[in-house]
């Protein structure tokens, strides 16, 4: 195998990764359920330090994983390589793990369920083909029109990634799905100064290729994030309205999504376990899970178990409708999956969680939020929201930067401080969804958010 | 792994078009898993993962390929595919000639895990499961796991370097859901060495009774049940011993990686010399203790590690070193050259970072605070090196009242600023513990790391809670 970016490990029909997983699962015995998942993809990364290459990554990977079901007793093995001797290794080892597990009721292999998939452009020929020259050539142009944009900003890497993979599983319930995709992006991560003082940003431009890049967008939005901050104070502590900025507002989103998990709710670790058909926001907020979304970066025709993804309506006008599920916790929770088993590669088994979220929008811009906002804060980033928020108990605590707003416009700056609240309340105190829908390279979609009664603690 | 005569054909493949520096680094890696989740044995787990990683350095500019093909005309692939990323055109040919380090070894181990019977590791994730559920009938919900893995590692460049490491590892935590009238809290619980099985074994320097784990996580969440939403704005704050070392982690540790400093995006750039902390702090990386989560033999660009002090009475005198920046400092790396896999670059990474006892007596501490939190146990935490603006959760606190500890507070993150709340730990303990182990992440790479303290007081820190 080789380690440069080319497509002659790259197949158009993915014969040789389904004659892989049919090998693998037309072993299985009498009474025996088997899995097969086999990757194979890779990545460039190009990184730009003061017009030079500082890195040039270029690296593939392939791998499989074998679930193995006997009796309700669950077993697996992975391997990062598809060797023959190796994937004989890994069903050996899947079967012998099958005695250690405890018998469970609901555990099987998910069976087709006749959903139709939703066809999605996922492969860019244009990208594929793309030469290594250009893409170093849009890191260093990234790091110049950053420099161009203020005196004051230093860049600390510009960067150029793009990353390509094919997936192939089969079972013995009759699932036999291949599918492949590409993508890039740029990126640049800004420090600004301003005597003794540092602050830093970042920008990014998203694609299925990279004509679809906005440098420009990306430059200004780097060096703005930094020195704007630049003066920060830390502000002192109160009760206030926020406006979520975008990106600030997908993670909250990401948060949200795995309250509504059907793992976590089957096995009585979400919040909102008890609460279908409860209004848990306000009548203008609807959530929406919606991969076939050829818009969300993270669309897809089908999901970690090989179900067609679809479109989930989560919560509506306010009122929660359904969780999200894969085959496992849905027949627990005695209703069908949803399309949303999630696999993190071939060396695990799927997980639940939500592929790709958005709000449904208002209709203002930021702008036009905040200009109805007499005294609040433009939360511009968070920091730490791993480890103060509590997606079992709700409560919710996260670094902040940002802007203050006082009548109906930013003023100075501000950092060094905490947002809290809890993530139940939060949902109850949406003011409003703006219109300025960002599709993110994350599961969740950015909006601007306005979110009233939040905790503020600084000096 | 691999013969030395296929690595140095790979390294001077490496170094065909001119290249100054090429390195081999290859792993392979088993690994065994066992997830207990809603009272069942859910899944047993066995993984390998296997390749090499060729880095190329050229000039100022670094390629870097990975294979999982180990033969020697995968490796030569990868070789190739290296020397053509870190350089567009030139020419040269050079000859590699490998000494072998003699092999060190930092940490023991007892009993293979590998040897030991799978219904052993099941029958070690029951035992927690059913201590959890045994400290109240508040307690409803408990996930546990236990991890081993053993990775034989070889690093060999054109300096001539040969060096390997075979590092075992074993891990357990818990997860704890305990629900009451003020909803559900959790608890947690984890810990891990460089060792064998021999853990488990009361005889062991390192034991742990996971059952007293498993009651330690289930009392975090019920103690959590009647907590108070923690307060809202700056206060002094106590972190007990061997909870708290994620703080300096975050607070300095990242901000002295000397990738931050030569760019200029580290707070503490241009400072060694200078007094960057209160008197009473020391700060030492070492990956040298015996048994500890980040200890290595040798870093994962085959340099020893060693012990590193960073801060001494207050006085920073060092910051850490991967050969990259140590090779344009025109100094000595320092054993901090890490990465995730054989997939991934090195760069400067931590291994066990912590602070040296103070002279206070622990009790004394809180008796002299007459107003603020104490922290029985933090979470996890990051930081913005630039700015020096970092963030910590608190899994377990407690109002401080009157020099007594009182009511359980509900969680949050606390925000402080790196330099600021060095210059403020005005109280430091003589109680020095490590703490549990943990994984750092730069870059998108996760490494184990070490870290501990003595029970300290900060003057000043910003709680995140809601309360007033």
């Amino acid at each position: 195998m080789t380690a440069t970016l080319s497509r002659s490990a790259e197949s158009a029909d993915g014969a040789d990764l389904l004659a892989i997983v049919d090998r693998v699962v037309a072993q299985a015995q009498p009474g025996e359920q088997i899995e097969a998942f086999v990757s194979r993809g890779g990545d460039t990364e190009v990184r730009v330090y003061e017009g030079e290459v500082e890195h040039f990554v270029s690296a593939q990977s392939e791998g499989i994983g074998v679930r193995v079901i006997v009796d309700g007793r669950t077993g697996f093995a992975y391997a990062g390589t598809l060797e023959p001797a190796a994937i004989a290794e890994v069903l050996a080892e899947a079967r012998d793990n099958v005695q250690f597990g405890t018998i469970d009721e609901w555990a099987a292999l998910a069976d087709p369920d006749g959903v139709a998939q939703t066809d999605q452009v996922l492969w860019n020929d244009e990208l594929a083909e793309y030469a290594t020259e250009r893409k170093i050539e849009l890191a260093k142009q990234l790091e110049r029109l950053t420099l161009d944009t203020d005196s004051r900003v230093r860049v600390d890497d510009s960067n150029y990634a793009d990353a390509f993979g094919e997936a192939a599983v089969a079972t013995t319930t009759g699932i036999r799905q291949w599918g492949r995709e590409n993508g890039c992006y740029v990126s640049v991560s800004t420090l600004a100064d301003d005597g003794d003082e540092t602050q830093t940003g970042f920008g990014f431009s998203v694609g299925r290729s990279p004509e679809a890049f906005d440098l420009a967008k990306a430059a200004r939005e780097a060096a703005d994030r930094a020195t704007r901050l630049l003066g920060a104070v830390k502000p002192a502590s109160k009760r206030t309205t926020v406006v979520l900025d975008p990106f600030v507002t997908a993670q909250f989103l990401s948060i949200i999504a795995s309250t509504l998990n059907g793992e976590a709710v089957v096995k009585g670790r979400s919040l909102f376990k008890e609460r279908l058909g409860d209004a848990v926001a306000p009548a203008w907020v609807s959530l929406v899970d919606d991969p076939t979304n050829p818009l969300a970066y993270t669309a897809t025709d089908v999901d970690g178990e090989g179900l067609a993804a679809r479109r989930n309506s989560l919560i509506e006008g306010g009122v929660l409708k359904q969780f999200v599920h894969n085959s496992y916790s849905a027949r627990r929770a005695a209703t069908v999956s949803t399309g949303n088993a999630v696999r993190g590669g071939f060396a695990g088994t799927p997980g639940v969680g939500a592929l790709a979220l958005h709000l449904v929008p208002g209709t203002r811009s930021q702008d036009e939020l905040i200009a109805g906002i007499d005294e609040g804060l433009l939360v511009q980033s968070v920091q730490g929201i791993h480890s103060g928020v509590n997606t079992i108990s709700g409560d919710f605590s996260t670094g902040a930067a940002g802007l203050m707003i006082r009548n109906g416009a930013v003023a100075e700056p501000v950092r060094e401080f905490t947002i809290a609240s809890t993530l139940q309340r939060m949902l109850l105190d949406i003011v409003e969804v703006g219109g300025d829908v960002d599709w993110l390279p994350m599961r969740a979609a950015g909006v601007s958010l306005v979110v009233t009664d939040v905790t503020m603690s600084g000096a | 792994v691999i013969d030395t005569d296929v690595i140095e054909r790979t390294l001077e493949v490496a170094l065909q078009t001119g290249a100054e520096f090429a390195e081999v680094y290859a792993e392979d890696k088993r690994n065994t898993s066992v997830a207990l989740d809603d009272g069942r044995i859910e899944q047993v787990t066995s993984g390998r993962d296997r390749g090499a990683g060729i880095r190329v350095i050229k000039g100022d500019t670094t390629g870097f390929a990975h294979t999982s093909d180990l033969s020697e005309a995968g490796l030569a692939s990868a070789a190739r595919a290296a020397a053509e990323a870190a350089s567009r055109g030139g020419g040269g040919s050079r000859t590699v000639a490998l000494t072998a380090a003699s092999e060190r070894q930092v940490n023991t181990v007892g009993q293979r895990p590998e040897a030991v019977a799978k219904t052993s590791k099941v029958e070690l994730l029951n035992r927690i499961d059913a201590a959890a559920r045994a400290a109240g009938s508040e307690i409803v919900q408990v996930s546990a796991g236990y991890a081993d893995s053993r990775k034989r590692v070889l690093v060999a460049n054109s300096d001539g370097l040969l060096a390997g490491d075979d590092i075992t590892r074993v891990m357990t935590r818990i997860s704890v859901v305990a629900t009451g009238d003020t909803g559900m809290q959790t608890g947690y619980q984890s810990m891990g060495h460089t060792v064998g099985w021999e853990l488990f074994d009361p005889a062991s320097d390192l034991y742990v009774d996971v059952e007293q784990l498993a009651r330690d996580a289930a009392r975090q969440a019920l103690v959590k049940l009647k907590a108070r939403p923690a307060p809202s704005g700056a206060m002094p704050v106590v972190i007990r011993n061997g909870t708290g070392g994620v703080l300096f982690h975050e607070a300095c540790g990242h901000g002295l990686e000397a990738d931050h400093i030569q760019k200029g995006a580290s707070v503490y750039a241009g400072k060694v010399g200078e007094l960057v902390a209160s008197p009473l702090v020391t700060l030492v990386d070492d990956g040298t203790l015996a048994g500890e989560w980040g200890t290595l033999a040798i870093d994962d660009e085959g340099h020893a590690t060693q012990r590193n002090v960073l801060i001494e009475n207050g006085v920073l005198t060092d910051y850490m070193w991967d050969y990259l920046r140590a090779r344009k400092d025109g100094r000595a790396p320092s054993g901090n050259g890490r990465r995730q896999s054989y997939m991934h670059l090195p760069m400067v990474r931590m291994t066990n970072t912590f602070v040296l006892d103070g002279d206070d007596d622990p009790d004394d501490i809180v008796a002299a605070t007459e107003h603020g939190v104490y922290i029985a146990e933090l979470g996890g935490g990051s930081v913005n090196t630039a700015s020096g603006d970092f963030v910590f959760g608190m899994r377990e606190a407690y109002l401080i009242e009157n020099g007594r500890i009182t009511e359980p507070l509900r969680e949050g993150n606390l925000i402080g600023n790196g330099p600021q709340v060095l210059r403020d730990i005005d109280m430091l303990a003589n109680d020095f513990a490590m703490g549990s182990p943990g994984t750092c992440g730069k870059d998108g790479q996760g490494v184990p790391v070490g870290d501990g303290q003595p029970t300290l007081r900060v003057k000043s820190l910003t709680i995140g809670g809601t309360a007033a």
